[in-house]
């Protein structure tokens, strides 16, 4: 983080290689997503929910990349990346205890 | 805001105080606190989807003996989206099943990618290759903005066919009121999570351009870092990050 940078009329060296090993990551995660939508078959309840918690996993992993690597929160200070994180870790909690607990009311309701 | 005397800090990491906290200037660090907020409403989006998905039947509940191959489209059970979304342009009366919205992911994925080289380019100070590669990301912009109103046309326009009612009339398309592809609910959350996300799109792609002009012209050069590239570079990622999660949630689940 410390680099300043002098102004120098010679440019530098790109750095990106770890960034396009990010995007190919990105893709190849993509294309599992399209080999699961596909291959396996959601007509019986054990493979429906697999593939959902699949995509859901998937997705989160994708989510991790996008915003540590693309977004530097993984380079910034450890308070920084609490204040991002902390909030949304309450909301999934929210969305997972609402589910769990109050999610079978809907049914009864509608 | 400028000191004579060479600051510890550069001049837009320090606030008016003095240090700034968590070590980022202070418009980064409001656009964090910004998206954390945009990611509250889309949560909220994407959580009543799920709780009205999940609360109408499924195909499985009225036709019992329907599998996914069988399928047809129904306003009695929510749809498969496999079955909703499978045309392409261009390939006219062809099933090809998510094919249109991968390349819509991959489009907004490669510009994301073009968005993170523009912020290196600007950790560098090298003017021509933020140019270079902001443009490239306003074209991808620019191409999901006009792949996602082909989209929109089509769910719109419907099928040839239609959809025909218990009592002979036909449906086609989409509007708020009733479509052919399922329950009211399934077209009212298409155009407004979708339109959500493509209006973040839309103002990514107009922050883009202005900070393209102002590139352009040196006003970064001038101020001596780039740091406005990476404040708008978070905007564009989180849509980006977004539409990971509409993908999911809408097409895949």
């Amino acid at each position: 983080m410390g680099h300043s940078v002098e102004n120098s009329t010679e440019r530098q060296k790109p750095q990106t290689k770890e960034l396009w090993k990010v995007f190919w990551i990105l893709l190849a995660i993509t294309a599992v997503e399209f080999i699961i939508a596909f291959q396996i078959s959601s007509d019986n309840n054990f493979g429906k929910w697999l593939k959902i918690s699949l995509f859901i996993l998937l997705t989160f992993v994708k989510s991790f990349y996008i915003v540590g690597n693309f977004m530097h929160l993984r380079h910034e200070v450890k308070s920084m990346i609490w204040t991002i994180v902390i909030p949304v870790v309450f909301v999934v909690w929210l969305l997972a205890a609402l589910v769990y607990f109050e999610g079978g009311y809907i049914g009864e309701v509608r | 805001m400028a000191v004579a005397n060479a600051p510890a800090n550069p001049d837009h990491l320090t606030w008016q105080g003095g240090t700034q906290p968590m070590k980022v200037g202070y418009g980064k660090l409001m656009m964090w606190i910004f998206l954390l907020s945009d990611t509250f409403t889309f949560s909220a989006l994407l959580i009543s989807y799920g709780l009205v998905r999940f609360s109408f039947p499924t195909f499985k509940d009225v036709l019992p003996d329907m599998t996914y191959k069988t399928f047809e489209l129904s306003q009695q059970y929510w749809p498969i989206p496999e079955k909703v979304f499978e045309a392409v342009p261009f390939l006219h009366g062809m099933s090809l099943p998510l094919v249109f919205v991968g390349l819509m992911t991959f489009i907004l994925i490669f510009s994301s990618v073009t968005m993170v080289l523009a912020v290196e380019a600007g950790h560098r100070k090298d003017k021509a290759d933020v140019e270079k590669w902001m443009l490239w990301t306003i074209l991808g912009g620019f191409m999901f903005l006009g792949s996602q109103a082909w989209e929109w046309a089509h769910f719109i326009h419907g099928s040839e066919d239609g959809l025909t009612l218990a009592n002979g009339a036909k449906v086609f398309g989409a509007n708020l009121v009733q479509n052919e592809y399922g329950p009211a609910a399934f077209a009212d959350f298409f155009f407004f999570i979708t339109g959500f996300h493509g209006t973040h799109v839309l103002s990514g792609v107009v922050l883009n351009i202005m900070i393209f002009y102002n590139a352009t012209n040196g006003v970064y050069e001038r101020r001596g870092h780039y740091e406005m590239v990476e404040k708008v570079g978070l905007y564009w990622h989180f849509v980006d990050l977004v539409w990971v999660f509409v993908f999911t949630f809408f097409y895949l689940v």
